[in-house]
């Protein structure tokens, strides 16, 4: 049968394609599927020019087609010929619609309503999704976009614009330069978009660029056969029916998320989380036999991981026993280990004896230990010290660690064999509170931060693990060092934990309550109402604890606590504290003497009203996630821009830092400069994974960024630029007698990166911008200093 | 936490520059020359080389300013030395003179030491008290922010006089083209607003269109407000009001970035003098150790 073959492939991005690739150079009857009409689309939408870095640089390549770190253009013109070479039969237009049977028999439609039947299924369409369509007749026809790539492709048109997002007021805007544009809005306001282009549009409007019609949406579409217009829109508005002639539609009506379909092709996801991928094989197969997924889908974004992935999933359909391509990676990380064993029994060893890896499929695992450190440190070496700021995660493979919870005597305790450490910094974001001592014959795995927090969204068993032995520690630390676990397990089964959005309130002043709240994530801000106005007193990081007055007899709350940003608590109840309080009077003693001084510190807050304001301002230019903060004192900064000088002067001609940008209040001015967050918005999607955090705390991207500028958007203050580092800085003399500035890079397409305040690691001394301050009005500050900050002013 | 160059480290070079000049005053007093009180003396010579290394060093600040991977102490911590030693040459250099002036490049190179130190206090005098003032006048606003008002501002205020016609359109849009900020040092420093319109005058029954001044647009107003006494249409009153509410704003903007760009020039302005000054300085410095070995 013509329509039958033993693999299709469905989506031509590198996963897909690399896979088509494959089937072909092997002969396998196969199909591409694509639904438009070129390759790669995702790529293809990748700005003009747009230099494609080739990340991880360790991994490397395995597959039919070629891919090198190169300009947009040159990779796809590769790929295209070499489809051309391998003779991949593609099918265009083809957008499927379902998939169901299982191996061997397979039947796909696709919305043109052809049937494909298939042996074996490759699914391979990224995580784009498609574009939500009009939903009227007509919504297929030629003069119908669901994208814009180039507006300046357009003149003299008649084009309506259909949407209320930024992408549709940006299209118009652009578009109205040089045609006539109508905007199409369903609803009467446009609430989604940003300030600015809100302003560029009222604008437009007003000069007449654009005419918009609000409460409006579009009921028909009728080509035109003469006239001057290629199509007539029907529309209906408030005021009845409206007809618009036009020569082209765009509708941005954003994009259907992928997953909703492939949960009806049959496939399982591991729960709702927005970044969770579907459970797979080590050999890419989902749990309905013969349907494999690759590619971002798969949960790897980056092009090579997905070529690679699209490779071996031909060889294992067609039962070849390939070892993957970071075997030899693996087998090279695993040499120093004591085991003499191979790289499979290797991993099954570290997953049988780690408990709260059990629960991870062996594909994950196998990825995570691609991404983790391995360690044999000697017995009495340091692992981390309290204080480092670095936030990966350790687990025991071997041996045992010793961790100092008393500093003050030196008081250790044992971690054993399978168990796991480091959960509080990579929680909290905050400093280590403690230091690790290795043990006698101990193998550790040390995973990064990223990779653990991507475990924790895709496997609640093993989030559920963590986070019973965090709350454990976190009391045991905090509250009872001397005591045994034993003693504790009645207050730690009654505690949970608690997630709270930026400015939801804990508890309110006046109100009863008997529940503390020990911060593991974010931070609270503590205020009352003086003087008929909400007067914030003081600020809690991670790591503290509130609620405390509750648990000792008042339960009427003096004070009301707010998240600053996402937080999260461990809440204990009163009862089974109180019962520890009796058993320790020590405790008793410092957890009132801890009160007393938060009493204390409030009543002064209280006396300088303007101290609060300063507080709250702080705040909500949201350094309350913070982990150190560039500040000016505006009154003694003379403007002299040496700070940005010196910034730009050490790190390749570009400042990281912009003295003017940013908001005053009682002089103390926030220039736009990192922060270095807690939990750095940065990271959040990094591909190569090339942001981090040292061990001193600073958030640094590494030379493997490849210019996506994910982090420049992901970054809500504005810290991160785009630029081309390099070129040459004049020496000393000619900047002093001539004024000499740094020369910049020559060539205009030299691929740009992103740049950030990295607080200057690389230099001894300390940042330069502070350091180069002639009269004493820059400081980095850490959140802790601002209460005293407040006080002094 | 923040704290002035004045009182870095506890006034620590303040209280070195004053051991400095405090012994020097009292070798001076104890110290019996032959004949009157002169360079020449190994007291003289002594304070005379102590004041060159040091007016060397001093100089030296504007290299330090601009070493920024430099770990020899903050740039701070190097103004603070800068200032108060600076200031303690004032003492020493006229302590080496003997008092003893007249009309040779001697007393020249210590009235120029004199011009170099005065313009610096100068500066410390404008670096304690202007930073606040610009802080107030600004009053939030950045120049950027400022200049998005203005352009947003104009942008409106084309829209309305399509709808009014002449004379007020010819005079809007002839005040934004004509519209001037800055320029030079003196305009700056003045701040001046050399903004200009196109106005009708009448000469006789002929009426044609001449150049004005238009400082902080309030030629504009005074036209505009001229108009609106004149309206009776009520749609062109309306439309004459918003744009006079839109062009005093503008006005006050104008008023606020002119009164920055003066203060921040005045800020600057005393480097003028303090610079091109220290290096005639060190020149005539120079003339004068070199003459007096000369002629030695």
């Amino acid at each position: 049968m013509e329509n039958h073959f033993e693999v299709v492939i469905v989506g031509s991005g590198p996963a897909g394609l690399s896979a088509a690739g494959r089937a072909a150079e092997l002969d396998l009857s196969h199909v591409l599927l694509e639904s438009t009409s070129h390759l790669a689309n995702t790529i293809q939408r990748y700005q003009k020019g747009k230099h494609v870095m080739a990340e991880p640089g360790f991994l490397p390549l395995r597959s039919s087609l070629p891919f090198d770190a190169g300009s947009r253009e040159d990779i796809l013109a590769a790929w295209q010929q070499n489809a051309e070479t391998l003779s991949i039969n593609v099918d265009w237009q083809a957008d499927v619609v379902s998939i169901s049977g299982q191996r061997g028999d397979f039947t796909l439609q696709t919305r043109a309503g052809k049937t494909i039947r298939a042996a074996n299924v490759v699914l391979a369409i990224g995580l784009q999704g498609n574009p939500r369509k009009l939903g009227v007749p007509g919504e297929d026809q030629p003069f119908v976009q669901y994208q814009l790539d180039d507006p300046d492709e357009y003149q003299n048109e008649s084009i309506m614009v259909v949407g209320a997002g930024d992408s549709a007021i940006e299209n118009a805007l652009a578009l109205s330069r040089n045609n006539q544009v109508s905007l199409i809005n369903r609803r009467d306001e446009f609430a989604r978009a940003k300030e600015g282009n809100l302003k560029l549009l009222e604008d437009a409007i007003e000069r007449g660029r654009i005419k918009v019609f609000f409460n409006s949406s579009l009921r028909q579409i009728e080509t035109l056969t003469n006239g001057d217009h290629l199509a007539q829109v029907t529309l209906t508005t408030g005021e009845g029916e409206v007809q618009v002639p036009v020569d082209r539609i765009i509708a941005r009506l954003g994009a259907i998320p992928p997953r909703d379909f492939v949960e009806s092709c049959g496939i399982n996801f591991p729960n709702d989380a927005v970044n969770a991928v579907p459970e797979l094989t080590h050999q890419y197969e989902s749990n309905v036999p013969g349907l494999y997924v690759i590619g971002a889908l798969a949960g790897y974004p980056l092009i090579k991981q997905a070529m690679n992935q699209g490779y071996e999933v031909i060889e294992h359909i067609l039962g070849h026993d390939i070892k993957p391509v970071d075997n030899d990676l693996l087998a090279e990380k695993f040499s120093g280990l004591p085991f003499d064993l191979d790289v499979e029994q290797t991993l099954e060893l570290i997953q049988n004896n780690v408990l709260c890896f059990g629960p991870v499929n062996s594909l994950r695992f196998r990825e995570l230990i691609l991404e983790s450190e391995m360690h044999t440190p000697a017995e009495g070496d340091v692992i981390f010290s309290r204080n480092d700021y670095t936030n990966s995660f350790y687990s025991v493979v071997e041996g045992s660690v010793e961790v100092v919870i008393d500093e003050a005597t030196g008081k250790r305790v044992r971690i054993g064999e399978g168990h796991f450490f480091g959960e509080m910094g990579l929680i909290s974001g905050r400093r280590r509170n403690a230091t690790v001592y290795a043990g006698r014959h101990c193998v550790l795995v040390e995973t990064p931060r990223r990779t653990m927090l991507r475990l924790l969204a895709s496997a609640d068993e093993v989030r559920r693990r963590i986070d019973q032995v965090f709350i454990l520690r976190a009391i045991h630390s905090q509250f009872a060092p001397n005591s045994s676990l034993e003693d504790l397990s009645d207050l730690v089964n009654s505690a949970e934990l608690r997630q709270y959005a930026p400015g939801e309130v804990l508890f309110a002043e006046g109100e009863s309550g008997d529940e503390l709240h020990l911060v593991r994530r974010g931070s609270l801000t503590v205020s009352r109402y003086l003087h008929g106005r909400e007067v914030v007193l003081s600020y809690v990081p991670a790591g503290k604890y509130v609620g405390e007055m509750g648990l000792l007899g008042n339960t009427r709350r003096t004070a009301s606590v707010r998240a600053v940003v996402p937080t999260e608590t461990v809440v204990m109840k009163s009862g089974p504290f109180l019962a520890l309080l009796d058993r320790d009077p020590q405790l008793k003693e410092q957890v009132q003497l801890q009160l007393q001084a938060r009493l204390r510190a409030n009543a002064s807050m209280e006396a300088s009203e303007e101290g609060g304001e300063l507080l709250s301002f702080l705040m909500r230019q949201g350094l309350g996630e913070a982990t150190d903060v560039l500040l000016i004192d505006e009154s003694l900064c003379v403007r002299c821009d040496n700070c940005e000088t010196a910034c730009a002067s050490t790190h390749g001609g570009t400042s990281r830092l912009n003295r003017e940008a940013g908001p005053s209040y009682a002089s103390i001015h926030v220039p736009t400069s990192c922060r270095h967050c807690e939990h750095p918005h940065c990271m959040k999607d990094c591909p190569p994974d090339a942001i981090s955090r040292n061990a001193s705390g600073e958030v640094v991207i590494a030379d493997n960024c490849i210019g996506c500028g994910n982090c420049e958007s992901n970054c809500p203050y504005g810290v991160i630029q785009m630029a081309q580092v390099g070129g040459s800085q004049p020496g000393l003399w000619s900047r002093v007698l001539f004024g000499a500035e740094h020369k910049k890079i020559k060539d205009k397409d030299a691929p740009k990166r992103a740049v950030k305040c990295d607080m200057c690691t690389s230099l001894k001394g300390g940042p330069a911008c502070v350091r180069a301050c002639p009269t004493g009005a820059a400081v980095r500050i850490s959140p802790e200093q601002f209460i005293e900050l407040v006080q002094e002013n | 936490m923040h704290g002035s160059f004045l009182s870095h480290r506890g006034g620590f070079w303040f209280w070195v520059a004053l051991v400095l000049v405090l012994s020097s005053v009292l070798a001076y007093v104890w110290h019996e020359p032959l004949g009157q009180p002169n360079g020449g003396t190994w007291l003289g010579y002594t304070l005379g080389t102590v004041a060159a290394l040091l007016i060397v060093w001093l100089t030296f600040f504007g290299v330090r300013k601009r070493a920024y991977y430099s770990r020899l102490g903050t740039v701070k911590g190097w103004l603070s030395a800068h200032v108060y030693l600076g200031g303690s040459l004032l003492v020493l250099g006229t302590l080496h003179s003997g008092f003893q002036f007249g009309l040779n490049i001697h007393t020249l190179a210590w009235l120029l030491m004199v011009l170099v130190i005065v313009s610096g206090f100068y500066g410390v005098w404008v670096y304690w008290r202007y930073p606040e003032r610009i802080t107030r006048n600004r009053d939030g606003m950045t120049r950027q922010l400022i200049f998005r008002e203005v352009a947003d501002i104009d942008r409106k205020a084309s829209v309305i006089v399509e709808g009014l016609g002449s004379p007020a359109d010819r005079m809007v849009i002839s005040a934004i083209q004509l519209f001037s900020i800055g320029g030079g040092a003196w305009h700056q420093l003045t701040g001046r607003d050399r903004s200009r319109i196109m106005v009708a005058a009448s000469k006789g029954s002929a009426k044609r269109w001449v150049q004005v001044a238009n400082p902080t647009q309030q030629r504009l107003l005074d036209e505009l407000t001229g108009l609106l006494s004149r309206s009776a249409d009520p749609q062109e009153a309306a439309l004459l009001q918003e744009l006079i509410d839109l062009i005093s704003r503008k006005a006050k903007l104008m008023r606020q970035l002119l009164a920055d760009i003066r203060l921040q020039g005045l800020m600057e302005v005393w480097l003028y003098c303090h610079i091109p000054l220290t290096m005639a300085l060190l020149a005539t410095l120079m003339a004068h150790i070199v003459s007096v070995f000369f002629y030695w």
